[in-house]
This record gives C-alpha cells, structure tokens and sequence, in this order.
C-alpha cells in the first residue's frame, strides 16, 4: 500500500525543507504547530494583561517543548515500543511515590523536586498509558479478546485512580480516554463500547457517591451556576458574558473588557478561550477549530500510515486524546461541560501541558518519519 | 488464549484500524459541530443579551467579608480583636498629575522617600483603575492633616478595614495564633466562594485550629458598575454573618503570672482545671510579637525570629520534647502496685548504685552514697533512682509501656490545637522497627527514671499528672470552651470519659509520696510549702541535656549554659479535692525543686486563691 499525500508532492526542495526531513519533522504537523504557537502567544498577551514577562516565560517553555519534540522524532518507534512498559511502571512507581509524599507533606501534591525543576508524574503518565496498552495489544492478534481487554482496563484503571486521589480529576480523565482511546481503535466491539456506556450511566450515583466534595460541587455548579455566583458559577456566568458579547466578529485584539476587569478569573489559563472568543468572536473561535481539527486530521492520517499495530495504536490514541483536550476545554468554558482543570491545548498559560503535548506529537513525527517503506 | 496459537492477520487488522478512524474522524466531527452550535448559541442568538451585561453596565458580584469572631479567655477578656485600620488609597487613572500629587502628599504627610518609591513600584504591577494603598496604616495626625486636605487630591481617599489585632503580645501567641495573608497554596484548598474577598487566614494556633468557626460566612452584593468599575446601582444584598466569638478555657491572668515566673529562662508551663480538663495556662516562652504577622511581617524581623537561639516560634507546650526524667517516676511506682510487682511498705536498699546480674556498669543515683532502705512513698519523695532501677527491671519494659501509654504518653492528647507532637514512649516494637535491635535491659532501667529514649511535652505531663490526680479518670485537655454566634451558644469538643482502673490505695501511696516532696523536710520541692492552707502532691525531675561519663562528676557551675539540665515538675493541688494540675519545664534551669516547682506554686496559689474568693 503505497499511497503517498499531496504534501509530500509539494513540497519544496529546498534546504530548509531537506534540514527538516533530515530531522525527522512531519513539515505540515510542524507548521499548524507553529502557527497554532503563534496565535497563543498572540492572546496570551491580550489575556495576559500584556505584560511581556508573561510572554517570555510562555516562550521559553514553548520553545523546551518544541525542542523536546524534535529530539523525540528523530528516535526510532522501535525504541518507544521497547521502553513502553518499562516507562510506564516507572510512571506508575513515581505517581505512587507522589501520592506519599503528598500524604506526609499534608495536602493534594502532583510534582515531584528535582532540584532545579518541578516534575509531575501525571503528565509523564498521559504518555507512557497509551505506549502500555498499545504494546501489549499489539503482541496479539486484534481485535484483542476478552482476557487482554481485562489486562488492558487494569493497566487504565491503576493510573486513572492514583492520579484521580492527587486529586487531578483533569489529567485523570486524559489518562483514561487515552488508554480507552488505544482499545477502541485496537477494534472494541461496538457491542461492548455500548455496553459500557450504559453501565457508566447506571453507575453515575455510585461514582457520585465517591466523589470529592468540592468535585460535586463543580458539577452541582455546572448543572446549575446561578446557584453559586461567588464560586465556581462564577467562572461559569463570567465565561459566557465573554464568549457571548464577542458576537461575529469579536471586540478585537486587546478590546477584550471582561478579562480587563477582571470578571474573568483564570484568564490566561483554563479560561483562555473566553478572551479568545470575545476579542475575535465567532469567526475566529471558527478559525481555531479549524487549526486544531487540522492537527487532528494530519495525525489520523499519520496513524492510517503507520506500519504497525503499535505504531498506529498509539498514533490514533495520541490524536484522540488531544481532541479530549480541545472538547473538554472548550465545552467547559462555553458552559457545556462542568468545569474540571484541563487547559486549552497549546494556548493556555503554563508549561507542563505544552511540554506532554509536544512530545506527544514528537512521537507521531517519529512514527511517520521512520517508516521503512513509503 | 496463548500467544503461541495467536495468528496476526495485518490485512484484516488494517482494515478493522481504518474503520475505526474513519468512525473516529465521523465522532469528531460531530463533537465538534456541537461545539459550533454552541457557539453560534452564545455569539450570534445570544449576543445582544450578553452584551448588555457586559458592555456599558456590567453586573458584578462582589462579596461582602464577614467580620472575624473575636478569641475571648475564660472571664470573657478579649484575646484577639478587629481594630479599625485605616489606609491612604489612590487610583491612579482619577489623578492627573501623579508627581505632584505625590509629592504633595510627601510634605503633608511627612512621608519618606522610600514611601513614595514603594508605591511607584506598587502601581507599575497594578492596573489604573484599580485602587493602591499609598499607606498601609494612617496614624490619627495624618488622619486629620489629609481630612482637612482632602478636596485639593482627587483620586485620593481614606479606606477603613478591620485589622486583626492581639491585646496580649507575646503572652500567649502560641496559643492563640495569628492571622496572616492567605498565600498561594492555602488558596488552593479553600473554598473558593467562602473566601473571594477574604484576605487573611489563621495560620497558628487557635486561629488555625478554629478557623472554619472564625471565619463567618461571606455574603455577596450584586451591583451595576459602567467600564470604570464605578457603582451604579445596587441590585441584591445577601448579607454576610460575622465569625463566632470563641472563649477560651484559658486565663489570662494566670498566664502572665506563669509566663513572668519564667522569667529569663526557655520553657513552658501548662496548668489544666482536673474537673474539666480545660486548660488555663498554656506559656511558651519565649513568646513573640504575634501583630507584625498580620499586616506582614518585614523579612529580616521573621529572619531574626527564625534564627534567635532561643527559638521564640517553636510551641515548647506543644511541640517541645523533653525526657521527663524523675517526673516519671510517680507513674512507674503506680504501676508497679497495679502489676504487683511490689508492695507500698516493701523496702528496696540503695548503695547508690546499681547493677544488672553480670554486668559491671554501675547505674548511678543522684546522691553518691545512697538513700538506704526505701519504701515507695519515701523513693518518690527523696526520688531515689536505684529504687526505681530495681522496679523497672522487676516491671519490664512491656509493662511499663502498657501503663504509661494508658495516661497518654507517646500519644497526641487530642488538644484542640493543630501541630501537637505525640512524644516518644519507646517498645520493643518500637525499637526492633525503628533502630532493628533488640531491647537492651539496661534501656529498661533508665526508662525507669525518665531518661534514655523516653520523650514528652509539657502538655502530655500536665495531662497525665490531671489523669492521676482524678484517680485514673483520662483528662483531655482542650481551649475552647464555648463558641458564642448570633444563633447562640456550642459547647467546644467533646470530652472522652475513659477511666484507668486503678486501686484507690495504689493511688494513695504514691500521692503520699508526692505530697511528701512538697511538704516534708526530706522533699525535693519543698521551698514552695509556705503559706498555703491546702496540700499540694508534686514531683521534681531533672533532665540530662548531656550524657555524662560513667566516673565523671556533673559540675553546673563548669559547663556552658546551654548544656545544662533541664529542670521540670509535675504538681496538683489541693490534695484532698483536686483542681488544678500544672507541668512546668524549665530549660536548662539546672534543679526541678529549686527552679520549676516555684513557678508551678505561684499559679496553683493564685488560681486557688481567686476559686476560693469567689
């Protein structure tokens, strides 16, 4: 199956292009990235209260991140499916070790010091989950049977809960669609997929009752926000006058007024898309769809070209749960979701995220990049 | 299904692999259409709506701080009140000419430069329309002086808050605690409407531990503002309800006199009402000035604070661990009546030294020659440490830790304050898992008088001497008594009505020989006897700071200061009707009778003489 895209036709052969192949960079992947980089760093300003130090912290981050990703290209996949399980149990060992830690210092604790940095475990795990479940389904024939789907939700299941007790309700739900995400490109029966879907239906109460309390609450809040309008529905009612009074066409760049008051708390981080749609409206909420569908087609197609089952397992999971991101990111700050801490993909203020995220697609430049015959 | 029998078939899978991103490719795109709708929703259907609330007239919520109930003592003396605060606020946006201004305000108020170059800083972080404090505190001439000037600065005002501030200094602020801002990670774990508007929080202490109470709950007004922030209209009011007062079982009075008995020395002094389990004196000294934390405190004077040898931060009647040394002693000859290993008349000799079968290390007494035959009630009065050798072996440590770990030691004594230490009571468990070894005879003896791995707080004594003046009856100690609000009166925790069994005669004897220490010729602690009506039982202890060699000789007078014993004692009082037990440790104070048992004497007699008044 040799099918090559119109990309690969185009593009020019030019030094740089030759320098980036010769890196191992998926170019059209590279460039959306970089475009998509550009415009965070364009309403990071405005949400940021244009303060330059603000900026400059973001792009020393973005720029670790996208270093990190170039590195991670240029590794053969062969190594990633090597390490899997190795990095994953060290996952799972740190994250344990976390959650120690967290019990004696008193209090929810998710990094651990490493002298000169902060490492959180968690977002390590957002990787090393799909790498496990992909490699140990792919040592089978696929669709996988009932005794690896067993194996496979166990190996979730683990890092779900310990990242669910820091407690991290966000990344846990990335953890976890990031595994299930590997199952059902892995061919999950439909059967099953709608099995479980009514099984966690009838499930909701007992999950209810397991529950944090100021996790009820969010949800409380997100079924009803004019409830609570000093907490949580603040946010809430705040995010919707912003995206609201954007209209078509927006206030313009730095004309945002509600995070400038300070109605709008978090407003470079989680609730960045807020600003976004009140200062270009619909048409550039539009336009930001646009380039993360973009990123999402291109690793699709990536992981419909890989050449093994691990390679596209992982590939398809990666690409899944950054569209996760995207939905559950959005759909809690137009009010559609309840308001659990996942930022907007690659725009948010702050470095973990970025730094998972790009290496993420670092894997997937790889996967593309080596393959043995195109 | 073994791998062996597996067959991959890759067309197959690949196949099966792009259905499923075809699929995945068909949910996306349906998501996100939802998405799209939704936005159409909120930006084109809902634009006009959303723009009214948030163009010209904006509906802000902005939440009304209740005020934080006041700490009280027991004859309801005010601990920790709010005291209006009032602070010079600019915004800048209103002022046209900030220099002048500002320069002005220099010569009226007699600022200094570095005043006015703090507040330049301030306001470059800060946006125009959002108004900064010039000066945290107004003294009242500067009051006047800008009252009168008022009209000639536009953009400048007088603001009034509520500032937190403790009468009583350094006296009890490790009890009572402090306030401070709210930081970063305290923000994290609040919840957050509770607090949006609240800017301090209890950090220490009674302030800590009762925050919840303190606090109040915030209330919220809804207004109207235009884009410069400034009222319009108020819409809805839900008022906030102000803090609970707390009254604490402590008395301030006491305190003062057990803090200034102190004196110059390091230590602490608990005192517990035996018939409540209230605690009415909690000293640790030295103390600190707990009112530069709340405005903030400046980073050389918190420095200063953290490096002083004399480590006033650190909750000595809390958190300190002491060996109890000879204050033990009362306790392990209960348990030798209680486990029958000896008789209250039986007498044990005293060489002065004493040695296990096949060993030749001697186990000193304190006094070189020896006591001679002793029995128990004459061992705890002269504290004759080779009777209580002998005991302890013929106990063994199982024994002695079953017992003692009944009146508390080792544990937490489930005060109602945060951050209390539980102490060391060592085991053969406890030795195997922490050191792997076995335990040794010779740790059984020196555990025996207080010493070796043995560790208590000033707390845990007074907790366990309460224990034993109430014949068995587990005292636990607690501050806050009642908590007064608008919607009326609690009582603070719950008390814990567990009784030691013990034999009234075991209990007996061994308050003879306390009562012996104080009131008969031979006692440790007899210079505290004079002019008193009542009896008081006591018991002296010295604590080694340093191990001293097997033929050395301990010289106060030849050693730093530092490395000399600490002195403690353990006393209740009147003997007949308990009231009142108090714990006194005395860092490197040297002797327990002639340094601590005074101080434990003037609160037992002031707090009896005020009881017996009323």
């Amino acid at each position: 199956m040799r099918t090559e895209t119109r990309h690969e036709h185009f593009e020019a052969p030019s030094v740089l292009g030759n320098l980036l192949r010769r890196l191992h960079i998926d170019i059209p992947l590279f460039i959306v990235l970089l475009l998509t980089s550009i415009l965070s760093f364009v309403i990071l300003y405005s949400a940021g209260g244009q303060d330059m130090d603000v900026l400059i912290r973001q792009l020393s981050r973005v720029g670790l991140a996208f270093a990190l990703m170039i590195v991670l290209a240029h590794i053969d996949p062969y190594q990633f499916k090597r390490y899997s399980a190795v990095l994953f149990v060290l996952g799972v060992f740190l994250l344990i070790a976390v959650l120690i830690m967290g019990q004696i210092g008193k209090g929810a604790q998710r990094w651990l010091e490493l002298g000169f940095f902060r490492f959180q475990p968690s977002e390590m795990i957002k990787i090393t989950t799909p790498m496990m479940i992909a490699w140990y389904l792919a040592e089978y024939p696929l669709p996988p049977r009932a005794k690896q789907l067993l194996v496979a939700v166990i190996l979730i299941v683990i890092p779900t809960l310990l990242i669910a007790k820091q407690p991290d309700l966000g990344t846990a739900l990335l953890v976890a669609s990031s595994g299930a995400g590997v199952l059902f490109f892995a061919g999950l029966s439909w059967w099953i997929i709608a099995a479980i879907v009514t099984v966690l239906a009838a499930l909701t109460p007992i999950i209810w009752h397991f529950m944090h309390d100021y996790q009820r609450d969010r949800v409380l809040t997100f079924l009803n926000p004019e409830a609570d309008p000093l907490g949580r529905g603040y946010h809430i009612i705040q995010s919707k006058i912003a995206i609201g009074s954007g209209g078509v066409y927006g206030k313009g760049w730095l004309g945002s007024t509600q995070s400038e008051l300070d109605f709008l708390p978090e407003s470079s981080t989680d609730f960045i898309f807020a600003v976004f749609a009140e200062e270009f409206g619909l048409v550039g909420c539009l336009g930001l769809l646009a380039l993360y569908l973009l990123i999402i087609m291109r690793c699709l197609y990536i992981a419909s070209q890989a050449q093994d089952s691990y390679s596209r397992l992982l590939a398809s999971s990666l690409a899944f749960t950054f569209f996760v991101y995207v939905f559950v990111n959005i759909g809690m700050v137009i009010g559609v979701l309840p308001v659990v801490g996942v930022p907007l993909p690659l725009i948010s203020y702050g470095g973990t995220s970025i730094v998972t995220l790009l290496a993420g697609f670092g894997i997937l430049m790889s996967i593309h990049t080596h393959r043995k015959f195109r | 299904m073994s791998r062996l029998y597996a067959i991959k078939d890759p067309s197959s899978e690949k196949r099966l692999f792009i259905n499923r991103i075809i699929a995945a490719f068909i949910v996306v795109s349906l998501l996100t259409t939802g998405l799209i709708i939704r936005l159409i929703y909120l930006q084109v259907a809902g634009h006009e709506h959303y723009s009214s609330l948030a163009k010209d007239n904006s509906i802000k919520i902005i939440p009304l701080v209740p005020t934080r109930g006041m700490i009280l003592d027991r004859k309801g003396k005010v601990l920790a009140e709010n005291m209006p605060s009032y602070s010079l606020e600019i915004i800048p946006e209103q002022v046209s000419n900030m220099d002048d201004t500002l320069s002005r305000l220099q010569k009226l108020l007699e600022l200094s430069d570095e005043d006015i170059e703090q507040y330049q800083k301030l306001r470059k972080r800060q946006k125009r329309f959002v108004s900064s404090s010039l000066l945290v505190s107004m003294d009242e001439e500067q009051l006047a002086k800008f009252a009168v000037a008022r009209p000639y600065f536009p953009g400048v005002d007088i603001h009034r808050q509520l500032v937190r501030h403790y009468p009583y200094s350094d006296l009890a602020a490790h009890v009572i605690g402090y306030v401070g801002r709210i930081n970063e990670a305290e923000m994290k774990d609040l919840p957050i409407s509770e607090y949006r508007g609240s800017t301090h929080i209890g950090k220490l202490g009674i302030e800590s531990s009762y925050e919840s109470q303190l606090h109040g709950k915030t209330g919220y007004a809804e207004i109207e503002t235009n884009v410069q922030a400034r009222l319009l209209n108020t819409l809805k009011e839900v008022n906030p309800e102000s803090g609970v007062n707390l009254y604490l079982t402590l008395d301030i009075d006491l305190q003062r006199t057990a803090y200034d008995a102190l004196d110059s020395f390091n230590g602490a002094v608990v005192a517990i009402d035996i018939k409540t389990g209230g605690v009415l004196v909690f000293v640790s000294r030295p103390g600190f000035d707990p009112n530069p934390f709340v405005v903030g405190i400046a980073n050389d004077a918190y420095q200063a604070l953290q490096s002083s040898e004399n480590q006033p931060l650190y909750n000595r009647a809390l958190r300190g661990l002491y060996p109890p040394g000879s204050t033990i002693k009362p306790f392990i000859a209960l348990a030798g009546l209680e486990f029958d290993v000896i008789s209250a008349e039986q007498k044990l000799f005293c060489p002065g030294y004493y040695q296990l079968p096949g060993v030749t290390h001697r186990y000193r007494d304190w006094k070189k020659n020896g006591h001679g035959a002793v029995n128990l009630t004459r061992a705890i009065t002269e504290s004759c440490d080779v009777y209580f050798y002998r005991l302890a072996s013929a106990l063994g440590i199982d024994n002695m830790y079953n017992f003692l770990h009944k009146f508390g030691f080792g544990e937490k004594t489930g005060i109602d304050l945060v951050g209390e230490k539980s102490g060391l009571l060592p085991s053969r468990e406890w030795k195997r898992e922490r050191k792997n070894q076995a335990w040794y005879p010779g740790e059984t003896l020196i555990t025996g008088i207080g010493q070796g791995y043995l560790q208590v707080t000033p707390l845990q004594l007074a907790k366990a001497t309460a224990t034993l003046a109430s014949n068995g009856k587990v005292i636990t100690p607690f501050l806050v008594d009642k908590m007064v609000s608008a919607q009326g009166t609690t009582l603070g925790i719950e008390h814990s009505d567990n009784t030691i069994p013990l034999k009234q005669e075991h209990v007996n004897s061994v308050v003879q020989g306390m009562v012996n220490v104080v009131h008969s010729e031979h006692g440790t602690a007899k210079g505290i006897n004079k002019n008193i009506s009542y009896q008081i039982a006591g018991k002296t202890g010295t604590a080694q700071v340093l191990g001293i060699k097997q033929n050395a000789k301990y010289d106060e007078n030849s050693i730093d200061f530092k490395y000399r014993d600490h002195a403690l004692f353990v006393s209740f009082a009147p003997v007949d009707d308990p009231q009142i037990a108090v714990a006194v440790v005395v860092e490197n104070g040297g002797h327990g009778g002639s340094v601590a048992a005074p101080i434990a004497g003037e609160v037992i007699k002031q707090f009896l003489q005020e009881k017996y008044e009323n």
